[in-house]
């Protein structure tokens, strides 16, 4: 219910919602858990196993009752807390795991099956019959336990993701993190504070504490106000930080625009933080003390009871209970009184505590059973002289604390256990860089807080080197705080731990019974602490519980670890941006236009895009295409756009004996204005890849790469210059994109460029495997005449900017010749015809002696590869070595992939004597073609051997030949 | 994690390639026994401790040698392959 | 014979206006890669008129020089020529765009790991890094503007990466919600 005053909502803003399909009205400033119970609804979940009732029990990103879906469609957010979603006009709440509805929920039939369901129960009984788990059992344990439901639609992927850097990161913006950010700021340092609240204040916006003159709440409004009015400080709300990681980098999920309808903002944006020093005030959380029945609706933590009051003006209850074993117990009490709501009782669990309020008050006392179904309606305590049943419609429970250290275990630290405060505090330099202090290093007090973020920024301050100024803090309350540990109650009935995940305390002593007495055993045993809100709550009582069933004291029994992310963190928050065009960067050829427009199906080849072929009118099939296209560069001219492959600019006093040592072949010998092939090996003797390098001067070289090895090969050089060989003289640089590049093939290939070029090109000018400087159109090109289709080939370069007009030009020419463009379909098919090799052929595994280029190895000089080439298994005569094949049959393709075997013998894995790498129809041939690698392959020419793709059924018989297939004296490429 | 280029400075992980033991650098003479190049492309340590790494700064093509403990996973020290086999 | 007319990597492509931030074409005359060859630094910083430092833009007599790798730097303006140099001409591999506005800043952080502030990278400070999944260089050159340079093969890919932050930059600025 709603207290008439107070509260930090804003009563002049009403805000219209849905729960369940029903119109709800709360306040600017309500999460919908707060504008839920304004309006007396309690009921927000079903658990998870049990289909329990469930209320929420805290006010933060703790809960673990209250999950519900918002929004819908591709939009809607299931297992949102809704004690951390603000509310909205128009946002539609939906709750989860129930049917048919909420307050009716067939599934809770399992709670009535409780007393077989106990942890482990499906491990034990859903063993037998085998097969009977994945078709049977496990699709009906799914169905009946879950949480709510992805909307199956595709994600509209619209969050983002950003970086900050900063000297100072402030995790926190409680007493104590806006005390560390105002004494860092003040001293000068780059600060970023952040709060996983929608404001600054921390509990001074719950409580009813005063510092100096002001309430809680009207200080941190002063202090975030003043920071936010410095140019050095950030404050970054609605911002969780979830992980921890080396260096200084933290990871952060703030939810940007998830408080308004979905729109144009993007809902969350995951960051990653960077700073030189972090202070880690993220404060602690209350726990629950494990009593019979404490999970009805209604029975809350007090400090969450007392968020709703003070912050959200609301009561969880008409007559609430209040029971603790702390004086927080006795703060909620006047809290409550205070805002008219009465106390129905306040049950302490220490025998010498006295209160003075106006309320029935028990102490020495416990709570041992509760009453109620969708919500409490009344208890029994157990107090000196017996037992009393007390009427209620809500319980307070205030257990004591846990420190929020959970990120300081995220590099392997280790809590450790601090008897006086019966609570884990962070182990000392957990991270490094990174001060706990307040709360979260178990200083509970106001005043304590503010002066341990005070001494926390002035270390870090000192670690970055600046001078801390003096700020003043004001006086506040400076309450003791130890409280007796109160794990649970001894008493009959099922008493929670896990609320989400139903763990009830039997389940943790048949844990031990059972010998998982390992706390890691013991988590994963019962499910303990492994439900979304990851057991914050509940895991270090249930971890004191086992430690009582085991006989061991806490710091024995030891502590489960916290990992990343402290909070959910959505897949599409860090994922952001990476799906369609934002997956991977497009890299576009000058021609791209020009060839999409005629209707040429580009492919990926890495990330550049290539026509695969150019279809003209009739034709129905890509085959048809590609053979047309082989047969146009075969008989008359073809061009291609060859621009994606890498290009490396060499120069240097050292450059003739830099390639010397990058490739298998010598290249100080090579003549300016000559180009020659070159294999590059790796370092263990194997093929890393091949192209061709041009000498343009004395001490500059052109090489070429293929399309896939630019980077590698381009890195590959840099290691060799700046790791082996710094005192060689030589720079490198990627010319890749500078030029765009066209493959000019086929018998009039000449004629064409003759039909272009300002000077006329003869074969005296530019023999085979040489380049040359050119005009066209005024515009300097280089010539570079080299083939990969086995005709008269040239390759013509032009700065990128003249590309799309040359392209068309070229196209334009070779058309009018009878020519035209080809796709690297047929550009495939003209190097398998030719025996030419790709990364088919070179995939890793392969080295120069297997392609047949062993002659290509000097051995007159080192190489790269050299040494390793040469060992004794890597020459051996029956590796498999590269042949051509062709099926007895022409109409057989055999596929790449498929397997080699020696005719007669069994196709089974032991008996193969090779592999197929590329294969084609040959237009030019009319046959199918294939390269592949065979046992003894060169030995082995005109033997039959059986070609078998079990995965394509294929089966049949092929001919070993040369690789070679067409020309194989190279007298149409020499012209 | 941040390792500093040492050229542009620190940046953030993202941004370098990791390509192995330092060793790598050590590259034997051409006429070395095989044994010494098997043990130069094949036999690694992988300690709990410090490591002397290849890490290959993407952007801007520079490599170096990172000093690096994979116990902590302190960078302590990086420097350039010439600083690193001085 | 027709001519070849030339084509901008941006051809069509912007600029682009979205809330306080501008993208525009900022691809200068020519784009020349400068190495000095061992021992020739001194050599070339004369002829050239300077030489940058790691992250340093100088002016140079052919216009600016940015610092782009270990003894390397790129020259924006006029073509450069040096005897004691590699000398390359990059005029057409790469892209150059300004980033320009108030939330400029704002806008790269979504995309790029480097420090950006002032402390890190001041105005005329330059870094090679990675913008999305490219690698590029940044250039500050204004309190509000930054040049972007990527290979221009990816042109479209930085253009949709960069419309998408500055929409994003641009969208949170119009929110207005409670806090």
């Amino acid at each position: 219910m709603r207290i008439a005053t107070g509260g930090l909502i804003d009563r002049e803003k009403p805000i219209r919602f849905t729960f369940d399909g029903k119109p709800v009205t709360g306040f600017a400033g309500d999460t919908v858990a707060s504008a839920l119970l304004a309006n007396d609804i309690l009921l927000m979940g079903r658990s998870f196993k049990y289909h329990r009732p469930r209320g929420p029990v805290t006010a933060g990103s703790d809960e673990p009752n209250a999950l519900v879906t918002v929004g819908e469609g591709a939009e809607a957010r299931p297992n949102t807390r809704a004690t951390c979603q603000e509310i909205y006009d128009g946002l539609t709440v939906t709750s989860q795991n129930r049917w048919p509805s909420l307050r009716f929920d067939a599934m809770a039939v399992n709670d009535l099956l409780s007393p077989f369901l106990a942890a482990g129960f499906y491990y034990k009984t859903f063993m037998w019959p085998r097969a009977f788990w994945e078709k049977l059992y496990e699709p009906i344990i799914r169905r009946a336990a879950g949480l709510g439901a992805l909307s199956g639609q595709p994600d509209p992927d619209r969050s983002e993701k950003a970086f900050a850097h900063c000297d100072l990161l402030v995790i926190g913006a409680g007493p104590a993190g806006l005390a560390a950010a105002l004494t860092a700021a003040e001293a000068g340092a780059d600060v970023i504070l952040a709060t996983e609240d929608t404001r600054p204040g921390g509990r001074l916006l719950s409580e009813t504490v005063t510092l100096g003159d002001q309430t809680g709440r009207e200080w941190a409004d002063r202090m975030a106000a003043r920071l936010a009015a410095m140019g050095n400080v950030r404050v970054m709300a609605r911002t969780t930080v979830t992980g921890v990681y080396d260096s200084g980098t933290y990871g952060a999920l703030e939810r940007v625009a998830e408080h308004v309808m979905p729109g144009e903002a993007p809902p969350t944006c995951f960051w990653r933080l960077v700073a030189r020093q972090a202070i880690l005030a993220t404060g602690a959380l209350e726990r629950p003390i494990a009593f019979p029945m404490n999970d009805r609706p209604g029975i809350l933590s007090a400090a969450a009871t007392r968020t709703y009051l003070n912050r959200y003006a609301v009561s969880p209850g008409a007559r609430v209970a209040v029971f603790g074993n702390n004086d927080d117990a006795h703060r909620t009490a006047t809290d409550l009184a205070a805002a008219g709501v009465t106390v129905a009782a306040l049950i302490d669990t220490r025998e010498d505590a006295t209160s003075d309020g106006a309320w029935p008050f028990y102490p020495g006392a416990e709570v041992i059973e509760t009453q109620g179904r969708l919500r409490l309606e009344g208890l029994t305590i157990r107090k000196p002289g017996g037992t009393l049943r007390i009427g209620a419609d809500a319980l307070a429970v205030a257990g004591g604390w846990n420190p929020a250290l959970h990120l300081t275990c995220h590099m392997n630290g280790r809590p450790v256990w601090q008897e006086d405060i019966a609570a884990f505090v962070p182990t000392a330099n957990a991270i490094p860089g990174l001060t706990p202090c307040g709360a979260a290093l178990g200083t509970f007090s106001t005043a304590g807080c503010l002066e341990d973020g005070r001494r926390a920024a002035e270390a870090a301050l000192d670690a970055l080197g600046h001078s801390p100024k003096p700020i003043d803090l004001p006086d506040a309350e400076d309450t003791p705080y130890s409280p007796p540990a109160t794990w649970a109650v001894t008493a009959p009935g099922r008493a929670w731990l896990d609320l989400q995940n139903d763990v009830t305390t039997k389940d943790v002593h048949l844990a031990a019974r059972e010998n998982f007495r390992s706390v890691e055993h013991m988590k994963r045993y019962t499910t303990q602490g492994m439900a979304t809100d990851q057991g914050k709550g509940s895991n270090v009582t249930a971890l004191a519980i086992l430690a009582d069933a085991t006989g061991r004291t806490i710091p024995e029994t030891g502590t489960t670890t916290f990992r990343p992310p402290y909070v959910p963190v959505p897949i599409s928050s860090m994922g952001a941006g990476h799906a369609g065009k934002g997956f991977a960067p497009e890299r576009f050829t000058t021609s791209h236009e020009a060839s999409t427009a005629r209707a040429a199906p580009m492919i990926e080849a890495g990330l550049w895009y290539r026509p695969s072929y150019f279809p003209v009118h009739g034709e129905k099939t890509w085959r048809e295409s590609c053979d047309r296209e082989v047969r146009m560069v075969r008989e008359c001219v073809g061009v291609s756009d060859v621009s994606t492959l890498g290009k490396i600019d060499i120069q240097g006093p050292g450059a003739a004996e830099f390639l010397d040592l990058v490739y298998t072949g010598t290249f100080s010998t090579l003549k300016e204005g000559r180009i020659r092939y070159g294999l590059m090996l790796r370092e263990d003797g194997h093929v890393m890849d091949d192209g061709t390098t041009a000498r343009l001067g004395p001490q500059h070289y052109l090489m070429t790469t293929t399309t896939a090895a630019a980077g590698p090969v381009m890195a590959h050089l840099e290691f060799v210059a700046q790791g082996l060989r710094p005192d060689l003289d030589v720079k490198l640089t990627s010319v890749t994109d500078h030029w765009a590049q066209f493959a000019v093939a086929g018998p009039r290939a000449r004629d064409l460029l003759n039909s272009l070029l300002e000077e006329e090109v003869t074969d005296d000018a530019v023999p085979f495997m040489s380049c040359w400087l050119a005009t066209v159109s005024g515009v300097p090109v280089r010539l570079y005449r080299i083939s990969f289709s086995g005709e008269r080939g040239y390759e013509i370069a032009v700065p990128a900017r003249y590309g799309a007009a040359l392209w068309r030009l070229l196209v334009a020419q070779a058309e009018s010749l009878g020519g035209g463009a080809y796709g690297i379909e047929a550009l495939n098919v003209l190097r398998i015809e030719k025996g030419f090799i790709t990364h088919a052929e070179i995939h890793g595994r392969t080295t120069a002696y297997d392609i047949g280029m062993q002659a290509m190895m000097s051995k007159t000089k080192d190489f790269i590869g050299k040494a390793a080439a040469a060992r004794p298994g890597l020459t051996e005569s029956t590796r498999e070595r590269l042949v051509g094949l062709r099926p007895r049959d022409p109409a057989n393709m055999p596929l790449p992939g498929g397997f080699l075997f020696t005719k007669g013998e069994t196709p089974s894995r032991a008996n193969a004597q090779g592999y197929v790498t590329s294969a084609c129809w040959s237009p030019t041939l009319e046959t199918h073609l294939a390269l592949g690698f065979l046992a003894s392959g060169p030995e082995r020419m005109g033997e039959t051997l059986r070609f078998t793709d079990h995965l394509r059924n294929r089966d049949f018989e092929v001919t070993v030949t040369d690789p070679v297939a067409f020309d194989q004296d190279g007298g149409r490429m020499r012209g | 994690m941040r390792l500093t280029c040492p050229h542009c400075g620190e940046r953030d992980l993202r941004e370098f390639a990791y390509k192995g033991d330092a060793l790598a650098l050590s590259r034997p003479e051409a006429n070395a026994e095989l044994q010494a190049w098997h043990e130069y492309l094949h036999i690694r340590d992988n300690p709990a401790g410090p490591t002397r790494e290849l890490w290959y700064h993407t952007p801007c093509g520079s490599w170096m040698v990172a000093e690096r403990d994979t116990a902590t996973h302190a960078v302590h020290r990086t420097m350039t392959p010439a600083e690193a086999t001085k | 014979m027709a001519d070849l007319i030339a084509r901008p990597a941006t051809h069509g492509l912007l600029p682009i206006e979205i809330g306080s931030v501008v993208l525009e074409d900022a691809q200068p005359e020519a784009i020349t890669w400068i190495a000095p060859y061992n021992r020739k630094k001194s050599a070339v910083t004369r002829t050239l008129g300077g030489f940058p430092g790691p992250g340093q833009v100088v002016e140079v007599k052919a216009g600016r020089a940015l610092s782009v790798g270990p003894g390397q730097a790129l020259i924006l303006g006029a073509p450069a020529a040096c005897d004691d140099a590699a000398v390359v001409d990059q005029s057409d591999g790469w892209t150059v765009v300004a980033l320009d506005g108030a939330a400029a800043r704002d806008v790269l952080a979504r995309l790029t790991p480097l420090d950006l502030r002032d402390s890190a990278l001041s105005e005329n400070a330059t870094a090679r890094t990675l913008l999305g999944h490219m690698t590029a260089s940044i250039t500050r050159t204004g309190p509000y503007r930054y040049e972007l340079m990527v290979f221009r093969s990816m042109t479209q890919t930085l253009i949709h990466e960069l419309t998408r932050a500055m929409k994003h930059v641009a969208a949170r600025a119009r929110l207005s919600g409670p806090g």
